[in-house]
């Protein structure tokens, strides 16, 4: 039953990456077709990277409501960012190889991720302590990203709004290599890791009980989050809720928290409803940008649909 | 007088109340008792016009309470609720001013400081009365908070189990505060007890709920009998009569 | 404990005008050309420097720290939850809709109305966020600012899709991130309403420490709680609006002031009152001082320092509590 389901799903996921592929295929052929096939591979790559972040996350964390980017990861990426063109000097560090600034930044996050999360883990916060005090990190990462802007271009009045909303129209093709590298090890890992998530996601407790040594996991699976968030990030920019509209999509349509089902089903929900709602935004709405917005409104509204039902069961 | 007619009280579709009817004479000291979920608290925050009539009316001094102005109403009856958080950093003071409010709308004469000092005194808390209510045990913070309904100054006083967190001397002391205050000031009190001895002790009448109706009217004698008691609390226990007042050993 | 601080002490009075007072002559002499004191009353080019772009600014600070502070302080009233703001409840949110909206459809409108229509909506967008918070359970307190955060997010997102269409980010920018930078005379005087608004509140200062004893309480004690609460709406609302339209949100303010007050003299509101809205004026503008120091001669928006600032300052009211709650 849940593989059948599982079998839809890639279909679905298949269909959109044709219908983004072929729909109003014109003039040069070739060259078209290869330029959408790598917006097709950065997009599935983010779908994927936000989705198996955010069930990781989610079954760390023990709660269902949690997205890494509600808890500021994808700001603090931003500032870690502009920290480095900062600390480096802005000619210097800009001249550098994407790819190399790209893996510099991915480390810089991982480190500066770990260093915040894993003491609120540890001190086993209330949940809407912790939710509350991400988002707040959030705003905080976004408003020292966009002062360390300033200092360093007093005159570039841009950041402060590109910083807001993901634009899937524009992706970064050139860090495309590197992020694949990232997503698939990042895959494969949590992949080798369901079995391990399953326990963890019983709690501290019940997790050492069964042998699991809670806090190397946690801390391996938060790394490995972070890693996704900076790949997404850095190819689309900050997505808010689109990691909880796919990880509930997907617990729903299978019907489970079982990570075996869970994880490869939320990574095709990433992918159908990333490279379908960009087909039908190129196509049929008019305005490609907006994606990220309206993805954010939707997934604001789930978001809050889960807040008020869940806390009157 | 507080009349109280054909009252009836629904949550949705769950009936809370059925038919009450009761009239409490100005004067005394009535106590409401009755098993948990009886609809005491229900009744009172009616009486209260903390929540709105669904059916029935309720008049108080001739006020109906539902269509009179609440700042009026204020000075003639107050409310002390069973589960009353205090969340705010107000000093004990601070809170039992507050009772003085409906009378001056924020403005303190020197009548209503001597009123607060007396109310502070009534219930031993000059000593806390600089304190946040946050730091209060929770003995403390009923009696601030019954001070506050007593500093209101109003003729009727409706107290949602006022003895709960008290100590034994407390609660003494509170009861007999509301005995002098019936009988020296004419006020009338209606009091939701669990501890049935207090009601013995103190009231003039008791009136027992269970199941959204009135099953028993009357003087203490009357009503604290084991048949009465097995009713009521669905458990046997002896009735000893001590001073002349019944005693329910309902810890054996 | 008794009160750290009493709100009527002289001394600490005297010493939170004084900082104020400082404040604004800093303001005052603060900028691309500084204004020494001197100068002033020998120049008149510095004369008009200062009357037309100084002290509208410094008193556009001044206003709007205030009032959003007092408006913070009514949302925690009646929400009976220190972690609510009109920023994180949806009120700056569906201003900055409402006057996006009204600038797409009756892009004639003068300010006046546009910021009347603005705080409708704000006041449409508080209320629905008041009606769902009182549903959340009382025992997680920190859900509430929770769910107003997100609400103002999906508030905002539907701002930003309709500035995309509409090609009026631009706009929305402003309207979202306060400045002061482009405070000039007759371009502020609206922020004058938002004084009337804190003396409104002052009016109800006691019945405002009264519905944070919650609704129960009050009806005992005779206030129209219903009523109160509309006040209290339309005070945070048009205070908010005008923030929103005239210099942009400035986040936190309402959020970081009473609180602190609150820790360190209680919650008496009476006395309070104006502790929060000298507290607010002070923080607004010591940021909006900082934001044009820090990268001299170039300006950083008060919002963003605020952001800063006031995050840092949150975060650690919220660790604090949650250390010993
Ligand atoms: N908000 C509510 N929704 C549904 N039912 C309610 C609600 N409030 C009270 N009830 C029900 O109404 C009935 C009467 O409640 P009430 O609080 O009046 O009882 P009580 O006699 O004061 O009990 P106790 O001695 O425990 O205080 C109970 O069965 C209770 O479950
Ligand atoms: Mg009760």
């Amino acid at each position: 039953m849940a593989d059948r389901r599982l079998l839809a799903l890639a279909a679905a996921a298949l269909l959109s990456a044709l219908a983004f592929l072929l729909i109003g295929l014109k003039g040069n052929i070739a060259f078209v077709l290869e330029l959408r096939l790598l917006k097709l591979a950065a997009l599935m790559q983010v779908g994927v990277a936000i989705a198996i972040s955010t069930v990781i996350f989610q079954t760390v964390t023990g709660n269902r409501i949690l997205t890494p980017s509600v808890m500021g990861l994808d700001a603090l990426y931003l500032f870690g960012q502009m920290l480095m063109v900062f600390l480096l000097g802005g000619v210097g560090y800009v001249s550098l190889d994407p790819q190399v600034k790209f893996a510099v930044e991915v480390m810089v996050l991982m480190v500066l991720a770990s260093g915040l999360l894993l003491p609120m883990l540890k001190r086993r916060l209330d949940m809407g302590l912790m939710l509350l005090a991400g988002v707040v990190f959030g705003v905080l990462f976004r408003s020292l990203y966009s002062l360390l802007a300033r200092l360093i271009d007093p005159n570039d009045f841009a950041v402060a709004q590109t910083a807001s909303f993901a634009n899937f129209n524009a992706v970064r093709t050139d860090l495309l290599a590197f992020a694949a590298v990232v997503t698939v090890l990042a895959a494969v890992l949590a992949w080798r890791a369901r079995h391990v998530l399953d326990v963890v996601s019983l709690g501290p407790e019940a997790a050492t009980g069964l042998g699991v040594n809670w806090a190397a996991s946690v801390t391996g699976l938060l790394l490995l989050v972070s890693a996704l968030v900076a790949v997404s990030t850095a190819l689309v920019g900050p997505v808010a809720f689109f990691g909880l509209l796919v990880a509930a999509l997907a617990e729903r349509l299978v019907v489970t928290r079982r990570h075996a089902r869970l994880l490869p089903a939320a990574a095709l929900t990433g992918i159908t409803v990333l490279v379908g709602g960009q087909t039908l935004f190129q196509h049929g709405f008019g305005s490609a940008t907006a994606l990220g917005v309206v993805i954010e409104f939707f997934g604001g509204l789930v978001f809050l649909l889960l807040l008020v039902l869940g806390s009157r069961s | 007088m507080i009349r109280i007619e054909n009252v009836s009280f629904r949550h949705r579709t769950v009936p809370i109340l059925s038919d009450i009817t009761l009239t409490i004479d100005k004067g005394g000291v009535v106590a409401l008792v009755g098993p948990n979920g009886a609809g005491k608290s229900t009744l009172l925050s009616l009486v209260a016009r903390l929540q709105p009539l669904q059916m029935g009316n309720i008049q108080i001094d001739g006020l109906p309470v539902d269509a009179t102005p609440g700042r009026q109403l204020a000075r003639v009856v107050a409310i002390l609720r069973q589960d009353t958080t205090v969340a705010s950093r107000l000093t004990v003071r601070e809170l039992v001013s507050f009772g003085r409010f409906p009378h001056g709308r924020g403005r303190l004469s020197a009548a209503d400081h001597a009123i607060v000092d007396a109310a502070l005194a009534r219930f031993d808390l000059a000593d806390l009365a600089g304190r946040f209510i946050e730091t209060l045990s929770g003995g403390q913070r009923q009696r601030a908070l019954v001070a506050m309904a007593f500093a209101q100054g109003t003729d009727y006083l409706l107290l949602d189990e006022p003895l709960n967190n008290l100590d034994m001397y407390y609660a003494r002391e509170l009861m007999r505060a509301l005995r002098a205050a019936a009988d020296e000031n004419g006020k009338t009190v209606v009091i939701v007890l669990h501890d049935i001895n207090q009601a013995s002790a103190h009231a003039d009448r008791i009136v027992a709920m269970k199941g959204g109706r009135i099953l028993a009217d009357g003087a203490p004698c009357d009503i604290l009998t084991p048949d009465m008691l097995e009713v009521v609390f669905g458990l046997r226990a002896p009735v000893e009569t001590i001073g002349g007042k019944p005693f329910v050993l309902h810890q054996l | 404990m008794t009160a750290a601080l009493s709100t009527s002490s002289w001394r600490a009075k005297a010493a939170a005008g004084l900082g104020l007072a400082a404040l604004f002559a800093v303001s005052l002499a603060v900028g691309v050309s500084p204004l020494p004191p001197g100068r002033v009353l020998s120049d008149p080019d510095a004369l008009q420097l200062l009357l037309v772009s100084r002290l509208p600014r410094t008193l556009a600070a001044v206003l709007s720290g205030a009032g959003l502070a007092i408006a913070g302080l009514i949302m925690q009233t009646l929400s009976r939850n220190r972690f609510v703001e009109p920023a994180t409840a949806g009120t700056a949110q569906s201003a900055e809709l409402g006057i996006l909206l009204v600038t797409l459809f009756f892009p004639a409108a003068s300010l006046p109305v546009k910021t009347l229509l603005a705080a409708g909506a704000a006041l449409a967008g508080t209320s629905v966020f008041l009606a769902t918070a009182q549903r959340l359970p009382p025992a997680q307190p920190y859900l509430v600012p929770l769910f107003g955060i997100v609400y103002g997010g999906v508030i905002g997102a539907a701002a930003t899709y309709a500035a995309w269409q509409a090609d009026l980010l631009q706009f929305l920018s402003v309207w979202t991130n306060g400045d002061f930078s482009g405070v000039l005379r007759g371009r502020y005087e609206l922020l004058w309403i938002a004084a009337l608004m804190v003396a409104a509140a002052f009016l109800v200062a006691d019945r405002l420490t009264i519905m944070a004893l919650g609704r129960e309480a009050s009806i005992g004690l005779g206030i129209d709680y219903a009523r109160m609460m509309q006040i209290g709406l339309v005070i945070v609302s048009v205070i908010t609006a005008l923030s929103v339209v005239v210099v942009g949100m400035i986040p936190f303010v309402g959020l970081a002031v009473p609180n602190i007050v609150s820790r360190l003299m209680g919650d008496n509101v009476r006395g309070t009152l104006g502790w929060v809205a000298a507290g607010g004026a002070g923080l607004v503008l010591a940021c909006d001082i900082a934001g044009r120091l820090i990268r001299y001669p170039y300006e950083i928006p008060v919002g963003t320092v605020m952001g800063v600032a006031g995050g840092a300052i949150f975060l650690w009211l919220l660790f604090r509590r949650g250390g010993h709650g």
